[in-house]
């Protein structure tokens, strides 16, 4: 990885007593995950540019690491600006970043015209978050973008820049930038990010993040997106009001944003399951694809309920709604009454006899199509519970969501979305072959034309 | 003095304290049968005399004594057994798991028991405990029939103890060590001229008379290779030769030609001449009439010998060591071997619903759809129109006395034989023939529909004919139930899921990571003289399964969607999103099989194939996007940019000549990792954007083709290849003699030449798809990969001197331990789905090879 660093102060060359590196050697550093050379590519009164290669030994960097995934050889590390530039700036340019100068003692305070370029810099976020991060610190930012592969232009673009960053700024105040702000672009830290981190940031962040049109973000991903770190920093470097979290993610994650404004339909789909349950005085409840653990949350804190089982299919989510469940904490007679489970849709399971009463909330979606047919069988053949609730997206509901391009589904994994029309062929179908009445119902705002967000379908076992 | 004790029993010792139970037990049974309290009281509290343990003493040995009867094996209850109560309990287990309760009573003297406690130390306590016990023994003694012991055997005297001698006795229904071959005759109904007609076509003889037999004016049959006719029951009621069916039947079990079990008709028969009060209907007068009409003279004797006959009968047999069960209406897996009322009530009737359906005849509960015995069960009792398998059972009833046909399963052969009736003797309540629609699933297919979780998670112990017990650990399991349901196909499609392959030996020779010498050293090593070297072709991995027509893939794969085949990854998951790209894909393939003759020569209507489909890019889309690409984007620019950086330092004279190298080298190579990557990569628009490779033909219909040599697949394939040589490769392939150093070095030439010219390397298999070798299974097959296309598995500069001497540790044996294990178990899921076991049986062995790539192995290797 690249770093340069240019002057037109004159004379240019005084760059060498700044950076306490001589201008016409080439200097190596030895440090703990590879090797550093610093050396000037130009030198003269009008100009000089100082560089710093680093090089990262890729070998190292996976062996000794536990656990294995294919990304470790096959590896950007050695080629991209990220944390490993941060603590080579720290230990190579130590001095300057700390605006320390022996035989320039006075230039170090005064702000001379600067230009940093970096060859290769990760950004998720794309363009604009570069100019976010660096115009509002009096930077002129200009950026180009990398395809992934020029042989293959339909790949599209790579998340890679080369940055270049003007200003008239002290070296100090440009090397502190970059040390907080790439990793911030990167994301992806090589070291356990801890609370000796909000030190660093603080102490970088000096004189400029507190006022940072983005410093939640800044904060959030300089410390790798862990929340409690996160709201430490934040109280520490505005005393006074220290933003919401919650609020802050919601503005600043447009890529995860939320196409069905989830936290209100998510809501109210709940509700409705509940209350459904309730009406068809349904004690025991078999979760079918819990997830992790939404509607279980809902059902625990209701004492109406008096057996709640939670089935999915994913360790991971049932420990997660294991643990969420551990926050309501419930009293031990609270809890007897609940129980995860692995256990798949598609594969017939006695464990789930016996229920009252069967839900899969917006579960059938992330099935593909003709699998359908054993989870119905599965369901209403053999498990058999009086009722049994189904909800999914609404697909004609989707023109409604202005964030979600024409023709594609809600979510990633949704294998299929339906209409009211198709559901209720499905539900009807499904209804007479095994012995249920269906009924169906619309949940979120019913627009007169496509409906509501998501559809549900109430299956009640007909009395013969 | 001899007792008799059935093999499968429960036996209770009853006797007071000092009565000698326990040397008396020691003396007669194994240590492992005997379950005594006193070791029960040990186990709970660590004093065998502790009375206060008494209740989890008894919790502990009823527990055990519960999973022994399970598993069928003979238990004798230590313990003084003295009170009725106690008793019930034991009896009440020994019903539960239907063996038969035996009662051993010591009825020594309270003189003798307390005189020998007293000698004791452990036994200190006062004269009328052993009173009490002795007491209630003799109370006792009358009614340990009624309390439902079959066997109870009393001894009253020291001699009578000492002469003891416990026979065993086989139960009626074992006959494992009769092994056959066997034909196996469904319901006759006296349908006796089919039933004649039907021997006849099997091969066997009528033998003149003779007096062993039963009915010596009757004749009998018998077969010139000694094979056996089992009948399955109802021989009586209906049809017009009873009587001749009962004889012909007697004659053949008399003579030892056959063996038969008895059925509900026959049963009700033999209690009406018996006296009791039944009602004469369902073709029972018709066998009423045919005595009736006997001379006075001859009826009573017949009626006797028959009485005695019927008599005779055994509910159910095991036979051929418990790989074969015969029964009238059928027999589920905890019943076979065992004899109680209940069983027998099984066999004659099965399970109903307690519903009745249109017809007005009961609902029978369909027992075989839930069966999971290692045994076949083969059965008659509901007329059927075609015997069909399901799950390892067939029903053989195909309504002979209703104007079907008189049916024969051959065995161990299973090959049915079947004589047509000559008319319809009886109209049958409910129609025989029910209209089946084209395409319609088989019982088999129906069930195969949904598979059982309990067949896949927690802990699984897998047998293959390849490896003994493979295990699948409960973590691994639940990884792969993960993926099997969010992405896998149709399970009724996954036959078969591709073994990892391990690499040859990390070599030597400088510059190279892998070598084939390495390969070639390995199986000389294992004894092997020649190996297949075959071009490894750099796509993905396809399973690709074609039919040569939709009803073939509903026939024989249960999938009624109208697909004609299916192309999958190595994981289970369909290959294609684009379902009218996958549909034209198979109809190619389909269409190449047909016109090179396939299914003519191989005598099958569909193919398991295992390719490689190209371009790797078609499914590695995401790989190469998120890491391949942006790795090769970054390192190019960011060592371009280094480079020119150095070179403008190096005009000015800064010393920089070694770093410009070494970056001159490293950009080099980065360029060569991207045209590595890329030459796997191209667009795909259209069916002529794709290439498949085929390199194993792994089953056709009734065969697994691993029993040939690799020369074997690949010469068949290029012959289905020229019949579409523009989507279908034949495999580029060298065979190598391994004591000859030339055609080594001939290999070894041919490998450097293919990845010279960007080939990914070869793939060294022994001629032989499976070799075995004293300590086990060895590699089916090592990969050896190219010096550039290992950059995209190690990185862009892993050739650097530096990187591959380090690189050069790593360890394999994880790695070829896996690839052995799933190699064994994709071999049994198509051994088992050739041999069409139930699907959960093949799906056991897919699922097994998911959760074993879930096992934390270096993804490089």
């Amino acid at each position: 990885m690249l770093l340069t660093i240019s002057t037109t102060h004159s004379p240019a060359t005084d760059l060498g007593y700044l950076l306490h590196k001589h201008p016409d050697r080439c200097q190596t550093f030895d440090l703990s995950f590879g090797q550093a050379q610093v050396f000037y590519s130009e030198a003269t009164v009008d100009r000089c540019t100082a560089v710093l290669l680093l090089e990262i030994d890729p070998v190292r960097l996976v062996r000794g690491k536990s656990g294995f995934s294919l990304d470790q050889y096959v590896n950007d590390r050695p080629y991209v600006a990220s944390s490993f530039l941060s603590v080579a700036i720290a230990q190579i340019f130590g001095s300057a970043l700390s605006g320390r100068s022996h035989d320039r003692p006075d230039l170090v305070t005064r702000a001379i015209p600067l230009k940093a370029t970096l060859s290769m810099v990760p950004c998720r976020q794309g363009q604009n978050f570069l100019h976010q991060l660096f115009e509002p610190l009096g930077y002129t930012v200009k950026t180009t973008q990398h395809s992934l592969d020029e042989q293959f232009s339909e790949w599209g673009e790579s998340r890679y820049f080369s940055v270049e960053l003007d200003a008239k700024i002290q070296l100090k105040q440009l090397l502190s930038h970059l040390y907080v702000l790439i990793p911030v672009l990167d994301e992806d830290k090589h070291y356990w990010v801890g609370e000796e981190e909000i030190e660093k940031l603080l102490q970088h962040g000096d004189g400029w993040l507190a006022t940072h049109p983005e410093k939640v973000q800044i904060t959030r991903q300089y410390l790798k997106r862990e929340r409690t770190l996160t709201q430490a920093a934040l109280a520490q470097l505005i005393v006074e009001e220290t933003p919401n979290l919650d609020v802050a993610e919601d503005t600043h994650n447009q890529e995860e944003a939320d196409i069905e404004k989830s936290v209100s339909l998510n809501q109210q789909r709940l509700e409705m399951v509940t209350s459904t349950l309730k009406q068809c005085a349904v004690k025991r409840v078999i979760d079918l694809g819990c997830g992790e653990g939404n509607l279980l949350r809902v059902l625990a804190k209701d004492n109406f309920f008096e057996q709640i089982t939670g089935i999915d299919v994913s360790y991971r989510s049932l420990e997660t709604a294991q643990k969420r469940l551990d926050q309501l904490l419930l009293g031990s007679k609270q809890r007897e009454r609940i129980q995860l489970m692995q256990g798949a849709l598609t594969y017939r399971d006695r464990r789930w006899d016996g229920y009252e009463g069967a839900t899969l909330i917006e579960v059938i979606e992330h099935l593909d199509l003709p699998r359908l047919a054993a989870l119905e069988r599965v369901v209403f053949e053999f498990s058999r519970p009086k009722v049994a609730i189904v909800t999914t997206p609404n697909v004609e509901y989707n023109v409604k969501f202005i964030a979600l391009a024409n023709g594609t589904l809600r979510h990633k994994d949704h294998r299929f979305e339906w209409t009211r029309q198709e559901l209720q062929t499905w539900a009807n179908r499904v209804g007479q072959e095994f012995g249920y009445t269906v009924r169906f119902e619309g949940i979120g705002s019913n627009d007169p034309i496509v409906g509501s967000p998501t559809q549900m379908a109430v299956f009640e076992q007909s009395v013969l | 003095m001899k007792l008799t004790v059935p093999e499968l029993s429960l036996v209770v010792l009853i006797g007071a304290s000092g009565s000698g139970k326990s040397t008396f037990a020691r003396s007669h049974f194994l240590p492992t049968e005997i379950i005594s309290s006193d070791t029960c009281r040990g186990l709970v509290s660590d004093d065998e005399t502790n009375q206060d343990a008494t209740r989890d003493a008894f919790d502990v040995l009823h527990y055990i004594t519960a999973k022994r009867l399970a598993a069928g094996k003979l238990t004798v209850i230590d313990a003084t057994n003295t009170q009725a109560d106690d008793r019930k309990t034991l009896i009440k287990l020994a019903r539960e798991y239907h063996c038969i309760p035996v009662a051993i009573v010591l009825n020594l003297s309270e003189k003798l028991c307390h005189d020998r406690n007293q000698q004791r130390p452990d036994r200190a306590f006062g004269a009328h405990v052993v009173r009490r016990h002795v007491q209630n023994i003799q109370r006792s003694l009358k009614g340990l029939q009624r309390e439902g012991f079959r066997h109870v055997h009393i001894l009253s005297t020291l001699e009578d103890i000492q002469s003891a001698r416990i026979e065993r006795q086989p139960l009626w229904t074992n006959r494992k060590h009769e092994h056959g071959p066997f034909d196996i005759i469904g319901d006759v109904h006296g349908c006796c001229d089919e039933l004649e007609a039907l021997l006849q076509t099997l091969g066997y003889d009528p033998i003149p008379t003779a007096e062993s037999r039963q009915f010596a004016d009757f004749a009998s049959y018998r077969h010139p290779q000694g094979r056996k006719a089992v009948f399955l029951g109802d021989l009586v009621d209906r049809g017009t030769r009873i009587l001749d069916t009962l004889k012909l039947v007697a004659n053949m079990v008399a003579t030892g030609d056959a063996l038969c079990v008895p059925g509900n008709h026959d049963s009700k028969l033999l209690r009406k001449l018996k006296g009791q009060n039944v009602r004469v209907n369902h073709g029972l007068e018709q066998s009423l009439a045919e005595i009736e009409a006997l001379s006075e003279e001859t009826r009573s004797p017949f009626v006797q010998d028959l009485q005695k006959f019927l008599d005779s009968l055994v509910s159910h047999y095991v036979l051929d060591e418990g790989r074969l069960v015969v029964a009238h209406a059928g027999m589920k897996q905890a019943y076979q071997g065992r004899g109680s009322g209940q069983v027998r009530e099984f066999a004659l009737y099965g399970e109903t619903t307690g519903e009745i359906d249109e017809f007005g005849l009961p609902v029978r509960y369909n027992w075989a759809s839930e069966y999971r015995g290692t045994a076949m069960v083969v059965y008659g009792h509901t007329p059927i129109p075609e015997p069909v398998w399901l799950n390892n059972t067939l029903n053989i009833d195909t309504g002979c006395v209703f104007g079907g046909r008189l049916t024969a399963l051959r065995y161990p052969e299973k090959q049915l034989v079947s004589v047509p009736a000559d008319r319809v003797y009886c109209e049958p309540i409910r129609p025989l023939i029910v209209p089946q629609a084209a395409g319609e699933l088989t019982p088999q297919q129906e069930v195969d529909g949904v598979l059982d979780i309990t067949d896949v998670l927690g802990k699984r112990i897998i047998s293959t004919r390849l490896q003994r017990n493979i295990t699948i650990r409960e973590e691994n399991a639940i990884a792969a139930l993960e993926v099997i349901s969010r992405f896998a196909a149709n399970p009724k499609w996954l036959i078969y899921l591709p073994p990892t392959m391990s690499p040859v030996e990390t070599s030597t020779q400088p510059e190279f990571l892998e070598h084939p010498a390495q390969a070639f050293a390995y199986y000389r090593k294992q004894g092997i003289a020649q190996v297949v070297c075959e071009e490894k072709h750099m796509g993905s991995r396809a399973v690709t399964i074609v039919c040569q027509n939709i009803e073939a893939a509903s026939k024989r794969f249960g999938v009624t969607d109208g697909s004609v085949g299916i192309c999958y990854t190595r994981t289970g998951r369909q290959f294609f999103d684009n379902s009218a790209l996958e549909a034209e894909f198979l109809t190619r393939v389909q269409t190449a099989l047909s016109n090179s003759g396939f299914w003519e020569e191989f005598q099958t209507d569909w193919v398991c194939l295992d390719c490689e489909l190209m371009p790797w890019s078609a499914k590695a889309q995401g790989l190469l996007r998120e890491q391949y690409a942006p790795v090769g984007r970054a390192a190019r620019v960011a060592l371009t940019d280094a480079v020119a950086l150095l070179k403008q330092a190096q005009q000015r004279g800064v010393e920089v000549e070694s770093h410009l190298q070494h970056y001159q080298q490293r950009s080099h190579l980065a360029d060569r990792y991207v045209a590595a990557y890329r030459r796997y990569c191209w667009s795909v628009n259209t069916i002529a954007d794709l290439k498949l490779a085929p390199f194993h033909i792994l089953a056709t219909e009734g065969a697994v083709h691993l029993d040939k040599t690799h020369l074997w697949h690949l010469h068949h394939i290029a012959k289905i290849a020229q019949a579409d040589p523009q989507l279908l490769i034949a495999t580029a392939y060298q065979v190598v003699d391994l004591n000859d150093p030339t055609s080594q070095e001939a290999g070894e030439n041919w490998w450097q030449t293919l990845t010279q010219q960007g080939g990914e390397g070869m793939v060294i298999k022994p001629l032989d798809f499976v070799v075995q070798r004293d300590r086990g299974l060895i590699q089916p097959a090592v990969k050896c990969r190219g010096q550039e296309y290992l950059r995209i598995i190690y990185g862009a500069e892993y050739s650097m001197p530096a990187n591959l001497e380090r690189l050069r540790q790593r360890g394999l044996s994880a790695k070829r331990s896996l690839a052995l294990r799933e190699f064994a178990l994709g071999v049994e899921a198509l051994e088992r789905f050739v041999a069409k076991e139930p699907l959960r049986r093949v799906h056991e062995c897919v699922f097994g090879i998911l959760a074993l790539e879930s096992e934390p192995v270096d993804p490089r290797l």
